[in-house]
């Protein structure tokens, strides 16, 4: 076991498959020499040399294009996009091609692609550097949507995406790159679409995912101090969802928050609360709540930023009114 | 342009006048089941442009890929997709190359290089990029082409799909089938300079301007493009000016032109047309012959109409499948 920053834990997956796999291969803008803007992509270049690690012209479409169009013929392209926010000068290709292609085709053309693309507040960046934007890709059918939180999921998810038949939007977080985490020296893998319990509890389920995992852990640290055991549930991936790890411990506790940094409405966590009203509603106690990004593009000002995402005070605050009056189960 | 100086033979120039009238023949034949309704959804007829798909395709082989339009009826038979395939799947049956589930503008033959037709105008230009990316770095023998109209021309993605085919050297063929109208935006209002081929200097790779009617010019530029990707020399955007005969979809109303103007191209450069009188000049093609070649494709079409009627419409059982690859 090694501590490593999240961003070298996303570099020594996309080596490790390059080295295992050579149709895997990677492209986006900046990628090679300076090892990527966050520098996920750091000392590619050297192991693999450019036709391998493939710097583009800063055209987006042409990198989403491109990659569909090699990984239709039998390539495993992990195509970088910056930004998420940089999605929108090639979103057909996301929305009208890589998605829909093995369903349209029968089955017969499929699009081994990873998408690997960051998100998310923290830099003052402003309106067009810092979505959240999860909720776009989960409602295109055709589309795995992978969002990890710690060094040691980044990296076993990604390998997973990479060896994965489909399209994978994965999408990290520019706040957790300078995260460190406890990786192993070994190769592992860990499957798209299993949740994972980051901290147990039996009073209340906090559903989130990506960087927000944090501020649930660190709500719940505070919360364990006004009698209140959260348990913080970690999705991971969103498409596909693993509803049995969140039947299991809303079953548990009865109680949920869910909490994620997109704008609240029309957000993903909308849909998680209606599929567990759908099929859970017996086992509520109380009414499900979120704590999600103002329905604002995201201001620059560091102050503003910061309070329009969820915070432990906002998660904490939720989490009270949840239990507020309610009898704890046992 | 003189056949035998590109090494054709007889048999050749046969063989691309039969693809012609199979591609018309077949589209025709829709149109009347579409009519009756049996052949559903848009119907977009690639009728006057038959040269374009049948010079190209002349001269790629089987593993090459091409990329196509919501126009593609024309692509995929040149490029030799089964023809009772494409009509079951223009009819909705399970038993269509796509089980029903694509229809006409995203049906698909991989098994000829042939991966999807695209209702988004513009898509092929990137795909075949892509493509083209995959036979650079593991199938150096193999080409791609992009088909895109002058609609498709005028997307961004033109650009981003040049520029970076241009800096990579990828072995692709833009081949631009400007029939003139996009639905009924005339290119004279949509495209500075009229035309497309110059574009090509901006990214400095050879830019061609062809009769798009005439199969044998078509064949010519299609060729020196693939053997210059085969070398490694990288893309070749060839306009081929051509005319679509037909309105936009079936039921276009073509209030854009004039009657007369679709005459003319049609009495003076039909490429159905041209062809037949370049094999009777030159290749004294007997009227016995050409009424053979007619039953021939009648015969083939009527196979493929027999295929799908007899087929199954998809089923609502099987319409959640291949969401995903396992």
């Amino acid at each position: 076991m090694n501590r490593i920053m999240y961003r070298d834990a996303v570099a020594s997956a996309l080596a490790e498959e390059m080295r295992r796999d050579e149709s895997v291969f990677v492209m986006g803008e900046d990628v090679a020499i300076v090892g990527g803007v966050y520098k996920a992509t750091k000392g590619l270049l050297d192991e693999f040399g450019p036709q391998r690690v493939r710097n583009t012209p800063l055209s987006e479409l042409a990198i989403l294009g491109t990659a569909t169009g090699a990984a239709m013929c039998g390539a495993r392209p992990v195509a970088e996009i910056m930004h998420v926010d940089f999605i929108g000068c090639g979103f057909d290709i996301v929305l009208n091609q890589m998605s829909k292609m093995c369903y349209k085709t029968n089955g017969q053309v499929t699009v081994p692609l990873v998408v690997r693309t960051q998100c998310g507040r923290g830099k003052s960046n402003g309106c067009t550097q810092s979505q959240s934007l999860e909720a776009l890709f989960t409602h295109i059918p055709g589309l795995k949507v992978v969002m990890p939180s710690t060094p040691y999921d980044v990296k076993g998810l990604l390998k997973s995406a990479i060896r994965d038949n489909n399209p994978v939007v994965f999408i990290e977080h520019k706040g957790l790159y300078q995260t460190r985490g406890e990786v192993p020296d070994g190769e592992y893998l860990i499957p798209l679409g299993l949740a994972d319990v980051k901290k147990y509890g039996k009073d209340v389920t906090i559903i989130t995912w990506s960087k927000t995992v944090l501020t649930a852990l660190e709500a719940a640290k505070e919360l364990e101090g006004h009698g209140i055991d959260a348990e913080v549930l970690d999705l991971r991936s969103l498409v596909p969802l693993d509803f049995d790890t969140i039947t299991e411990s809303v079953s548990k506790t009865g109680r949920v928050l869910i909490v994620h940094e997109a704008c609240e409405r029309g957000g993903y966590g909308a849909e998680i609360a209606a599929e567990i009203s759908d099929k859970l509603f017996d086992e509520l106690d109380a009414p499900i709540l979120r704590v999600c990004g103002t329905n604002i593009p995201v201001p620059n000002a560091t102050i503003p930023e910061v309070e329009s995402a969820p915070t432990v005070a906002k998660v904490v605050s939720a989490v009270k009114k949840i239990c507020q009056g309610g009898k704890f189960r046992d | 342009m003189n056949s035998q100086e590109l090494n054709l033979t007889r048999a050749d120039l046969v063989e691309m006048y039969r693809m012609m009238i199979l591609i018309r023949h077949f589209e025709e034949t829709t149109v009347a089941y579409f009519k009756q309704g049996y052949v559903i959804g848009n119907m977009h007829m690639y009728v006057g442009e038959e040269a374009v798909a049948t010079g190209v395709c002349k001269v790629l082989k089987k593993e090459d890929y091409i990329s196509s339009t919501h126009r593609c009826n024309g692509h995929m038979i040149a490029k030799g997709a089964d023809i009772n395939l494409m009509m079951a799947e223009l009819m909705g049956m399970e038993q269509g190359n796509c089980g029903g589930r694509a229809g006409k503008m995203h049906q698909a033959a991989p098994e000829v290089g042939f991966l999807c037709a695209n209702g988004i105008v513009g898509a092929s230009e990137t795909l075949a990029t892509g493509h083209a990316l995959y036979c650079s770095m593991f199938a150096p023998d193999r080409v791609a082409v992009a088909f895109f109209g002058d609609g498709g021309g005028n997307q961004g993605a033109f650009h981003e799909a040049m520029n970076l085919a241009a800096v990579w050297k990828l072995p692709v063929i833009f081949v631009c089938e400007n029939n003139h109208y996009a639905i009924s935006t005339s290119v004279k209002t949509s495209t500075a300079m009229g035309s497309f081929y110059q574009r090509a200097a901006g990214y400095g790779v050879p830019g061609v301007w062809v009769n798009g009617n005439d199969v044998l010019e078509v064949y010519t530029a299609a060729k020196h493009a693939v053997e210059r990707a085969r070398r490694g020399d990288g893309p070749t955007l060839i306009e081929c000016d051509t005319y679509r005969l037909r309105g936009h979809h079936e039921g276009d109303e073509q209030t854009y032109r004039t009657r007369a103007e679709v005459e003319n191209v049609l009495n003076n450069n039909d490429c159905i047309k041209r062809m037949k009188e370049l094999l009777e000049r030159e290749f004294s093609w007997t009227e016995e012959e050409e009424q053979a070649l007619h039953k021939s494709v009648d015969d083939q079409v009527a196979a493929a109409v027999e295929f799908a009627m007899n087929g199954t419409p998809m089923k609502v059982e099987d319409m959640e499948n291949h969401l995903f690859a396992e």
